[in-house]
């Protein structure tokens, strides 16, 4: 992918972008200098807040309301900055495009495919009507989007995640763009997709020669994708250089810490003399959708169908898949949260189909930790509250001065302050709240916790801190996790068996030595390739065109 | 589409069959009887009128009786207008209270959206501040006020517009103004929130990231999705407005449903006041329907089938 062609078409100067907010001012952009080559191909990394993203924005004249710009930002010599909006609509659109992370929302949802890609063809090209539909169809092809002719008459929520993004990238191409911004453009879509559209721009950038400026977070896709690479931390670029050589000679700390940030390390496997915790049989989970006078006809889903796990002492039983496989379901219909058939033992104890009042005992020794830090806190109630909440029902006899003694007990073990429990959620990060998460199951000494896609909201560094709390109170607890999770490499580095599925179905399982270095099913090497070896699927598929 | 439309009007008869009962019983809970006037009347008369009325039976045979007449389509005499049937009084009234809610409606939807737009457009300007000012006037002054208020002012003062009376088409300006007014307030909220929220929305990021004129942007991309919270409140303005019709109609002196309805009820005039709410409940019901199909036609995510 590399261009000898040395002449910047896009460069930034000292570039800063403030936000008022009632707090007073942010500064998110802190004097930035940046340029993009003709036919480059440049990678921004950084973790959340590293203001990456709104560099971009600024420079396109997409900041919210309250944030303002300064320095220059100038394409092919013209300056972006205080451009009017009639001249800079000239250029956004069409010399330079943008596509975005949120696939799911970034499309009109009350219009067509179509109408959509169309309007900026007519717009900035001027065509007719018909000519318009005949190039948006041209584009629908380009980015192999299956059966182009329907596709068109579609709705973006008829549409896969995976095909929304092609269409905003058949938007972005509209009009021969010598730019294209992709911002986080696959952070939301599973690996195998990601794969499939690093693919279809690497391909797209070859046969017509545009720019691409490419802001992730994900180094993986960095290495396989990018010539060049801006490294930013809190406002500012930290590093830059050649990707091979910021990979092999980086110098800023920051830059190694992010290199290092991969979680790494793998769990040994417990023994077979280890009691059995957890033994599940045949779980099926099936959702009905009930028919009615007013709705038609019912029909069912089936989301997770005959699938078994034995849970050991002090193991770890990672459960990887797609979006739409089932794992998280699996989670929950083993902890009996929502109705499903099969057999679910805990130690000795059938505990399948128990009601909520019959599965009260069984609830402090199996625990759950879910996805989103910000959603599962009440944010009304303080950090001691909700750890202790649970010790108000497992342990009523508990006076209030015992409580407070296990809070703190619990927010020392997973690495918080304990003075901050009388703190509400909002006053903390991703990776602390996910720690206040972990304590309040940890608090009620539970033997199982299933966790589901605790580190996937959180920034790579922080994930790793998070990967070595739960390694160690699992060691000094001798707990069990079943780790739920569409990140490989996490799973890889935590759990000791692994399980795979796909549309409610296991595909493979086995000592996770043996499903990650030497995967049966042709869906688990996708699945590990994708995540694993992107830049190896990234050529292969490149030599596939030629 | 068409089967969602008959399956929705037949899951509307057990609503309106409850709607019906609870209103005939209600109305019978309420003390005193139609004849009953500061001048008794003689034994023998009453008994008579009671007889020719089935007042004389008991009341759950009045009920099924007055059910049997109304699957034949038959809304009963009315008791106090002895010269006229209940379909004939609604059919007088029906026409006057139709335009007055129906131009109500049109000059809150228009001035409505036209208010919250540009109270979105220019947010946390003054003309945004004084949207919202009007608006929270509109919603908190109620219609018996505004009603003689504007009678005052536009009627027997500056003499400008009639003060009541149904006799010209300015007749309906001053009713029309009233009754519309807290709804022009709702919409213009209604709209302004939700066309801020579209503007922040990704999607209009994208129109403005490709270059698409503002006024497009506005009109095709943040207005539509504006106007589905608008659509689903169309409903509950139609009850609003049927139901502030009662009001209005009486205080101008409009010969619409409305004031049969209070009259009806201050007089124990059982089967007209049985007719209006029949006639404001299906009312009601279409309108709903009328508002979903409306949503499903602008909102591809929605479809009835």
């Amino acid at each position: 992918m590399k261009q000898q062609n040395q002449e910047p078409i896009f460069d930034f100067r000292d570039v800063r972008v403030t936000f008022d907010t009632p707090d007073g001012t942010v500064e998110a952009v802190r004097g930035v200098d940046m340029h993009i080559n003709a036919g480059e191909t440049v990678a921004v990394v950084g973790e959340s807040g590293s203001g990456k993203s709104q560099i971009m924005m600024a420079s396109m004249g997409l900041l919210a309301a309250n944030g303002s710009v300064s320095g220059s930002v100038t394409y092919r010599g013209q300056e972006l900055i205080g451009l009017a909006r009639s001249k800079l609509n000239k250029i956004r659109g069409a010399k330079i495009t943008m596509i975005f992370q949120e696939p799911m929302t970034s499309l009109d949802p009350l219009y067509t495919v179509e109408r959509q890609i169309c309007e900026p063809i007519r717009v900035h090209g001027g065509l007719s009507a018909s000519a318009a539909r005949k190039r948006a169809l041209e584009l629908l092809k380009l980015v192999h989007i299956p059966d182009p002719e329907r596709r068109m008459k579609s709705y973006p929520h008829e549409m896969s995640g995976g095909q929304r993004q092609r269409v905003m990238i058949a938007m972005a191409l509209a009009n021969d763009p010598d730019l294209l911004i992709a911002d986080e453009p696959t952070t939301a879509l599973d690996v195998t997709i990601q794969a499939e559209i690093l693919g279809l721009l690497a391909e797209l950038q070859k046969k017509l020669g545009m720019a691409i400026l490419f802001i992730t977070h994900d180094l993986g896709i960095v290495e396989a994708f990018a010539d060049r690479v801006y490294v930013m931390q809190k406002g500012r670029v930290v590093e830059t250089g050649e990707t091979a050589d910021i990979f092999q000679r980086a110098q800023k700390d920051y830059t190694k810490m992010l290199l290092a940030a991969e979680p790494e390390g793998h769990k040994p496997p417990v023994g077979d003399d280890q009691p059995i915790l957890l033994d599940a049989r045949d779980v099926c989970v099936t959702f009905s959708i009930k028919g009615g006078l007013l709705s038609g006809p019912g029909y069912e889903i089936k989301a997770v169908q005959n699938v078994g796990l034995t849970l050991r002492a002090g193991q770890t039983i990672g459960i990887v898949g797609e979006s739409g496989s089932g794992k998280s379901t699996l989670g929950r219909a083993l902890l009996q949260l929502l109705p499903s058939e099969g057999r679910v033992v805990y130690q000795g104890t059938s505990i399948q189909g128990f009601d909520r009042a019959a599965m009260r005992p069984f609830r402090r020794n199996l625990q759950m930790v879910f996805q989103d830090p910000y959603g599962s806190l009440s944010p009304r109630m303080t950090v001691g509250e909700i750890i202790t909440e649970g010790l108000l029902v497992h342990e009523p006899g508990l006076s209030g001065r015992e409580r407070d003694k296990r809070a703190i007990e619990a927010l020392k073990e997973v690495g918080l302050d304990p003075s901050m429990r009388n703190r509400f959620p909002h006053e903390f990060s991703g990776g602390q709240r996910q720690r206040i998460a972990i304590a309040r199951a940890v608090i009620l000494k539970p033997t199982v916790i299933v966790l589901d896609e605790p580190t996937s909201a959180l920034d790579r560094s922080v994930q790793k801190q998070i990967i070595t709390l739960l390694r160690r109170i699992q060691k000094s607890h001798n707990l069990s996790f079943i780790f739920i999770s569409h990140d490989l490499a996490v799973v890889k580095a935590l759990s000791d068996y692994a399980i795979v599925m796909r549309s409610g179905k296991v595909v493979e399982e086995g000592p996770t030595g043996e499903v990650f270095d030497n995967p049966q099913s042709d869906y688990t090497k996708d699945l590990m390739e994708a995540a694993f070896n992107l830049r190896e699927v990234l050529s292969r598929q490149a030599a596939a065109r030629v | 589409m068409l089967g969602y439309a008959v399956r929705r009007l037949l899951g509307a008869i057990p609503t309106l069959f409850l709607i019906i009962t609870f209103a005939f019983f209600l109305m019978r809970v309420a003390p005193g009887g139609p004849f009953d006037r500061e001048r008794t009347l003689e034994a023998k008369v009453l008994e008579n009128l009671n007889r020719v009325f089935h007042l004389d039976k008991p009341v759950w045979e009045q009920y099924f009786y007055y059910l049997g007449n109304l699957a034949r389509g038959d809304l009963g005499p009315s008791f106090i207008y002895r010269d006229f049937s209940v379909q004939q009084l609604l059919g007088n009234g029906l026409p006057v209270s139709i335009q007055l809610g129906g131009l109500a409606l049109l000059v809150a939807l228009l001035i409505g959206c036209l208010l919250g737009t540009v109270a979105a457009l220019r947010q946390n300007s003054w003309v945004d501040y004084s949207v919202i000012a009007v608006a929270t006037f509109g919603i908190t002054v109620p219609n018996f006020v505004v009603a003689p208020l504007l009678s005052l002012i536009f009627g027997v003062w500056f003499s400008l517009l009639p003060a009541g009376g149904w006799n010209s088409p300015e007749s309906l300006v001053l009713p029309v103004i009233t009754l519309a007014l807290p709804q022009v307030a709702i919409i213009a909220r209604l709209i302004r929130g939700s066309t801020i929220e579209a503007l922040r929305s990704d999607h209009v990021r994208t129109a403005r990231a490709y270059g698409l004129p503002t006024r497009m942007i506005v009109v095709v991309h943040a207005l539509r999705a504006a106007c589905l919270p608008v659509i689903s409140y169309l409903g509950p303005a139609a009850a609003a407005l049927l139901t502030g019709s009662v009001v209005v109609e009486t205080i101008f002196g409009l010969p619409g449903i409305g004031r049969y309805f209070v009259q009806g009820a201050l007089n124990r005039d059982y089967t007209l006041v049985m007719g209006t709410v029949i006639i404001i409940a299906v009312f009601v019901v279409i309108f709903n329907l009328i508002v979903d199909l409306l949503y499903a036609a602008l909102d591809p995510r929605v479809r009835y089938d």
